[in-house]
């Protein structure tokens, strides 16, 4: 039996502490990992509440973190609640094996700690590996804060496990700005805590050997396309139980999470749409736009990136004139993934606010208090004249000279 | 026990790879899972084959005879049941029931030779010969013992 671990009401834990508590409260039966910073110390803090007792499971130290999801893979379709860690390189190396977890629909968690994608060699955080997953089948959460980075973990393993989804799920939180910032954390006491996540309900395990089963079958063109739109549907699906999760999680901690969360939009002309820490810094932007000058600015972050929140964002997003859509991944000859979903939502809805596209902040650059405000004044500049004004896919935070594309065609 | 006895009652090749029902994606199984018999399988493994109750998507019930070119023939004369190729064959397409060979599993034997290649009797109780290759004209046309070569 594990040990219980005596936490404070306040804890000042780190991103990466706050995710490393969560794995244990969740009592994972297998932890398979190989560290890689910035998420090194996830895995680092839970080997060691296993080494400590705190934990009755196994911690796997693999070779490579190909290896790694490859053992998070055979210990989940055996039967067990599985979860692991990684960043950038380490997630890319992962990604083939994603795309098997969540083909065979198991409900790993894996901590994503955003970090840039070589070449070059970076270790700071921007969203290219959050980008890189956001194909590969999986549930995607972001988490702005330390606090939000344990509270999503607690929610991963229901999401994932819930019966009617049973698909692995991603927590995203920044590197280093999230995962290496000591904030206020609330945590739930382990009772607490391990009430909520439930106990592991395995679902065609295969160490159930009454009904041997095989995992990972090849199907070609007579069957695969059958599997993969069930799989996709099943995502799809999850957009209401992902919702019920958060209001249960609510009711145990007070704290409310939605699939898109919006901040001053109510009247709203101008909004920043925004993933990870850049939430927390467009709202105080926003909050000093409205007190000094006069700007109805809002935010709007997809607290659920995939399956991606098409129908909330759009109501999110339908009663302004013009959004900043900001991508923190080098795009890669097109526009920004946000820029792309954000801007096909709205579309569809009669306003069809004006949307551009915002580059910032690669490689850890600092994306800053008054470069956000200007994305606002560009935004209020669009809004009243009712067309785009600047480019629409600007850089920002660039040296050099002004790198932006595209415009409107308006004749 | 002949060859057709175990065959008789058997799920064995049943179907063309390929040629089981197809269903649309709402049916279709929860994460390509497959299950491999139709009902509780805890003492599966002191069944004989063609006593165990195989689901319709595991290979055992799916022929793949045509993925072959040339084939094993058998030649029951000659044999000792030594069991060698029913150690090494990689498809278990040799068929044996207590420890006496009683022929080939066409339905999944891919023609690899192996079983001729370990077979240790002299002439070799299994040759390989074309696929359209009547049987019992490869039994007819069998090579005789040979002689140990002088040093």
């Amino acid at each position: 039996m594990a040990q219980k671990y005596d936490l404070q009401e306040v804890e000042v834990w780190d991103g990466n502490y706050a995710a490393s508590h969560a794995l244990r409260q969740a009592q994972v039966d297998v932890v398979a990992a190989y560290p890689i910073t910035p998420s090194t110390p996830i895995v680092e803090n839970y080997g060691q509440f296993v080494a400590d007792g705190y934990v009755d499971g196994e911690f796997v130290m693999v070779e490579s973190e190909h290896a790694a999801m490859s053992g998070c893979v055979g210990a989940a379709a055996a039967g067990g609640r599985v979860a692991t860690a990684t960043s950038s390189q380490g997630f890319a190396l992962m990604v083939e094996v994603l795309y098997q977890a969540s083909g065979m629909r198991l409900p790993i968690v894996l901590n994503v700690v955003n970090r840039a994608l070589a070449s070059p060699l970076n270790v700071r955080g921007d969203h290219s590996d959050m980008y890189l997953g956001r194909d590969s089948g999986w549930i995607m959460l972001d988490a702005f804060n330390a606090q939000e980075a344990y509270d999503m973990n607690l929610c991963a393993f229901r999401v994932g496990e819930h019966m009617d989804i049973r698909l692995p799920v991603m927590v995203n939180q920044d590197g280093f700005i999230t995962s290496h910032t000591a904030q206020n954390v609330r945590p739930l006491s382990d009772e607490d805590a391990y009430k909520f996540v439930g106990e592991y309900v395995p679902v065609e395990e295969m160490l159930d050997f009454s009904r041997p089963v095989t995992y990972g079958a090849q199907t070609e063109e007579d069957w695969h396309f059958e599997h993969k739109a069930r799989q996709h549907k099943a995502l799809i699906d999850a957009r209401p139980v992902i919702e019920s999760v958060f209001a249960e999680f609510e009711k145990v901690s007070g704290r409310k999470y939605n699939r898109v969360e919006s901040y001053m939009t109510d009247d709203a002309e101008v909004i920043i749409v925004a993933l990870g820490t850049t939430v927390e810094s467009a709202r105080v932007a926003a909050q000093y736009l409205r007190d000094n000058e006069g700007i109805k600015a809002g935010v709007v972050a997809p607290r659920v990136i995939r399956p991606f929140p098409f129908d909330a964002i759009r109501t999110a997003l339908e009663n302004c004139k013009a959004i900043g859509a900001m991508d923190r991944s080098a795009p890669g000859g097109a526009l920004g993934m946000l820029f792309n979903e954000i801007s096909a939502a709205v579309y569809t809805t009669a306003s069809r606010p004006l949307v551009t596209n915002y580059i910032y902040g690669l490689g850890g650059r600092d994306l800053t208090m008054e470069q956000i405000k200007d994305i606002f004044r560009d935004l209020k500049k669009n809004a009243d004249a009712g067309h785009i004004t600047t480019k629409i896919q600007q850089f920002v935070g660039l040296r050099g000279p002004k790198l932006e594309f595209f415009e409107t065609r308006r004749s | 026990m002949s060859i057709g006895n175990v065959l008789s009652n058997d799920k064995r090749g049943m179907i063309e790879l390929g040629a089981e029902k197809k269903v649309g994606w709402d049916e279709v199984t929860h994460g390509v899972v497959l299950h491999s018999f139709e009902d509780d399988a805890t003492d599966v493994s002191t069944r004989k084959a063609e006593d165990r109750n195989y689901a319709q998507f595991n290979s055992y019930v799916a022929t793949v005879a045509s993925w072959r070119v040339i084939k094993p023939v058998y030649n029951r004369d000659i044999c000792i049941d030594c069991q060698n190729c029913w150690v090494y064959c990689p498809d278990t397409s040799i068929i044996s029931r207590d420890k006496q060979m009683l022929g080939i599993d066409y339905d999944h034997c891919k023609g690899c030779g192996v079983c001729v290649e370990v077979c240790p009797t002299n002439p070799k109780s299994l040759l390989m010969f074309a696929e359209a290759h009547n049987a019992e004209d490869a039994l007819a046309s069998w090579p005789e013992k040979k002689k140990k070569e002088e040093k």
